[in-house]
């Protein structure tokens, strides 16, 4: 008990005395998800956005692999990743192996089908009335479905944050293709993993408390936003 | 602009909605179209304003003797305030100002029709205001307001105070009639109370079972 207390006191002195090693740490993490949150968002909203606004065949089976891989296993992905990038895998050539740059990739990965299928979710539950409205007021195709995706902005930021959420809070990807290397590879969870199993509980303790902390802002973040789009038009407009 | 609809048909699967429906629009004025519910009417206005296809018959929109090509451009002179309008989770003023603004009309006219069209429903107070927290009185002005402020040459009006209470279907009825006054547009409504057909119609129209009969 005692070391647990020690530990947080010991962890807070790290907080408050703006420890370098540990800030490192936390700016490397914040770059890395946000960059693969980035990719993700730039890959993966077109994408949910065309399987939500246009019917084609197969896109039954698309949602559903879509979902599918909402759940892919981080260490699998990671797995994946590193044979790629590997000397001998097909990209070994680009060097990248146990780079931010291979993190950003893995993390990307997993955040894609989050975002896709969340905006793709965020659209498919516009009502259809605001398609025929904007339709009715000389909306071109194009235009009709820009009115569609705004309507969804509350849904797609929803799922952006979400997504975040997921990648800050990865460690099983990262640690096969980042390799843990500290100050160059090592961010939040990573730390935490090392240095609990050697028994430092310090720093892995003041990291837990900013990781934590960070799962609390994105919560507070995606109430703000789920509140600010309650007012649905599926459920007020009414003539 | 003159709209003159030939033995339009529509079917939904099995189910035949209209039939060899026709109707002439050729003048300035108030058109109502009456029917009991579930007669086909909405879907006549859906086809009438472009929105909808019909499986045959014609849709025939003329100027000065010309027939018009069913393109953006025509689509862009009608319009039709759905009974069900699909409000914007915006502000009353950007709701109104959508058709201006997917037009590309500079911001100031744009500012100037929205006041003019909010003004006229008596909805400017609440320009400010989240549309999706209006009243269905409310809301249904603010779908005649945003219909207005794209200036159409036909107005569409689908059940316009179908659940609406009696202070606002007054508003809405005055709305019209100062419309008609205006003088610019014509107005085709769909209703099933007869009594507000007689006080607004210029021409009066019947539908049942799918097919428009003379009065």
């Amino acid at each position: 008990m005692d070391s647990l207390l020690n530990g947080f006191l010991q962890a807070f002195n790290l907080i408050l005395h703006l420890n370098p090693e540990l800030f490192g740490i936390i700016f490397l993490s914040l770059k890395v998800s946000g960059l693969a949150l980035v990719l993700a968002t730039v890959f993966g909203l077109p994408f949910g956005a065309i399987a939500g606004l246009k019917r084609f065949p197969g896109q039954g089976l698309l949602v559903s692999l879509m979902n599918t891989f909402m759940g892919l296993p981080p260490v699998v992905v990671g797995l994946l990743v590193y044979l790629m990038l590997s000397r001998r895998g097909p990209l070994g050539f680009l060097g990248l192996l146990y780079t931010p740059s291979a993190m950003i990739i893995a993390q990307t990965i997993l955040a894609v089908p989050i975002v896709t299928a969340l905006c793709y979710s965020a659209i498919v539950s516009v009502d259809p009335i605001i398609r025929q409205a904007a339709r009715t007021l000389g909306a071109t195709p194009l235009q009709e479905a820009a009115a569609l995706i705004h309507e969804a902005r509350y849904g797609i930021i929803s799922a952006v944050i979400a997504a975040f959420g997921r990648v800050s809070a990865e460690v099983g990807s990262i640690l096969i293709v980042g390799g843990n290397i500290a100050g160059y590879t090592r961010v939040m969870t990573t730390t935490i993993a090392l240095e609990t199993d050697k028994g430092n509980f310090e720093l892995a303790l003041a990291l837990g408390i900013i990781l934590l902390l960070l799962s609390f802002i994105i919560n507070i973040a995606l109430h703000g936003v789920q509140k600010k789009g309650m007012y649905s038009p599926s459920h007020l407009d009414r003539p | 602009m003159n709209l003159i609809v030939s033995h339009i048909r529509k079917e939904y699967g099995e189910k035949t909605i209209l039939c060899d429906c026709s109707a002439s629009f050729d003048s300035r004025g108030t058109y109502v179209l009456m029917g009991p519910n579930g007669c086909g009417k909405s879907t006549f206005l859906r086809i009438c304003s472009l929105i909808e296809n019909q499986d045959g018959g014609e849709i025939l929109f003329s100027d000065d003797k010309s027939s018009l090509l069913h393109d953006l451009s025509l689509r862009r002179r009608i319009t039709l305030v759905l009974a069900r309008i699909g409000v914007f989770n915006t502000t009353v003023h950007k709701n109104v100002a959508y058709g201006l603004t997917i037009r590309g009309i500079h911001q100031s006219e744009i500012d100037k029709k929205v006041s003019s069209a909010l003004t006229f429903v008596g909805l400017e107070h609440k320009k400010n205001q989240r549309a999706l927290t209006l009243s269905s009185g409310e809301t249904q002005r603010l779908g005649i307001a945003r219909a207005l402020a794209i200036e159409p040459e036909i107005l569409f009006l689908d059940e316009p105070t179908a659940s609406v209470d009696q202070e606002n279907t007054e508003v809405i009825e005055s709305i019209i009639r100062t419309m008609k006054t205006g003088g610019r547009t014509t107005v085709i409504m769909t209703t099933h109370d007869r009594e507000q057909a007689e006080r607004l119609a210029d021409v009066l129209l019947f539908m049942k079972e799918g097919t428009i009969s003379p009065p």
